[in-house]
């Protein structure tokens, strides 16, 4: 445990401060280059730098590759590898927008560094149950886990801050659970994501600076779902980004079919004060926004608010099911 | 409405701590003897195709659930 200490500190240090310095640099690098894209949410026309995913990139690798200096170990390498892979995935769909199938497929090929290195345990791990051992299921487990949580963390980055605060408090939780369950090497790599989004959320908070793209939001989501799977604690991970996986949940249940978000219609609209409303279109998909301003429209930051709220809850939830493994009934 | 989204979490934790129980202590345990070399594979498809059926319920729930939200904001 001790040996750890040192080469976690350099390692969350050169995670944040490497996406917080290069960050600014991003920006004024798009918007001499004129890739920006409107914030559809600002009552004056506002253009912002769009996609951040390279500074996310540059943090997370960076810091990982400290790592794997210190700790020559395949779970890292499956990670550093993985996430790559996913942002390559993540930009390629920035500069052509791809079909709905195209970041699934993709992403599903960027788990085989996983695979290959045979960076995972086919046990699956439930808490109060024990485990159960699916070595077959597992593989197809790991080839979905990635494209599942990439776009599950690019379907909840609509409003300011949101993906970036969200996979923030996602991976601070997750980062205490594999503390808990003494998976201490795990727990530093999540701890590197957790402070690179956490470095990335000042610059993309409201209101935003940058947006991640598709490149920075499955960036995170990918790097995420290949920790979940080193760690053996895919369960606690799911658990973790409930509201996120909600929000999956509610717009293909609504859209009936896997789309590109860009196909559909908007499930909000503004009032005069520029607050979010839902839509009165019929054939809008549901979401977890549209849910949050059924009642009553709020504003973008309101909503951001209430969803980080979702995710503290489901964190805390997320911290007692890693107790609960330790528990057999 | 925040305090249905956060039951509907709670819901859904629940629900995956029960069919976390249901394959540890039902679906792992299982074994389909048969065809000698053959055994490993078909264990392993009956496996996944009773996971499958698991999670079909687990998502038809938690339609009904999401359903009987929808309801309830309408009427409020």
């Amino acid at each position: 445990m001790e040996q750890l200490i040192i080469p976690a500190i350099i390692a969350i240090v050169v995670a944040f401060f490497s996406v917080y310095g290069l960050t600014p640099f991003v920006i004024r690098a798009l918007e001499k280059r004129n890739i920006t894209v409107v914030d559809a949410n600002k009552k004056e026309k506002t253009m912002i730098a769009r996609p951040g995913g390279l500074s996310i990139i540059v943090g997370i690798e960076l810091s990982l590759i400290i790592l794997y200096v210190f700790f020559p170990i395949s779970e890292i390498l499956a990670v550093i590898l993985t996430t790559f892979f996913a942002f390559i995935v993540g930009l390629i769909d920035d500069r052509k927008t791809m079909g709905g199938w195209f970041k699934p497929l993709a992403l599903a090929f960027c788990a085989a560094p996983i695979l290959l290195l045979g960076a995972y345990d086919s046990n699956l791990n439930f808490p109060l149950f024990g485990s159960v051992s699916i070595p077959l299921l597992y593989m197809a487990l790991v080839v979905f886990m990635i494209p599942i949580m990439g776009n599950t963390i690019n379907s909840i980055d609509v409003l300011n801050g949101v993906a970036s605060g969200f996979t923030t408090i996602a991976s601070f939780a997750l980062s205490i659970c594999l503390f808990i369950l003494q998976n201490y090497e795990v727990g530093i790599i999540c701890l590197c994501l957790s402070f690179a989004s956490l470095a990335f959320y000042k610059y993309h908070k409201f209101p935003s600076k940058i947006f991640p793209g598709d490149s920075g939001a499955i960036t995170f989501g990918a790097a995420y779902g290949a920790i979940a799977i080193i760690g053996g604690v895919e369960v606690i991970a799911a658990i973790a980004i409930l509201p996120a996986i909600i929000n999956s949940f509610l717009f293909l249940s609504s859209v009936k079919k896997i789309v590109e978000h860009r196909e559909i219609k908007n499930p909000t609209s503004h009032t005069d004060d520029w607050k979010l409303q839902t839509t009165s279109e019929n054939h809008a998909p549901i979401t977890l926004v549209r849910l949050l301003i059924a009642k009553k429209p709020l504003s973008e930051k309101q909503i951001g608010t209430e969803i980080f709220k979702l995710a503290v809850f489901s964190g805390i939830l997320a911290i007692i099911t890693s107790f609960m493994m330790g528990v057999n009934i | 409405m925040s305090l249905a989204i956060f039951s509907f979490i709670f819901v859904m934790w629940i629900l995956i701590i029960i069919g976390g129980g249901l394959m540890v202590l039902f679906v792992g345990p299982l074994s389909f003897s048969g065809d000698g070399d053959l055994d490993p594979l078909i264990n392993s498809g009956l496996k996944v195709f009773i996971a499958m059926i698991l999670i079909f319920i687990w998502v038809f729930a938690l339609l009904k659930i999401k359903n009987w939200i929808f309801r309830k904001i309408v009427k409020s």
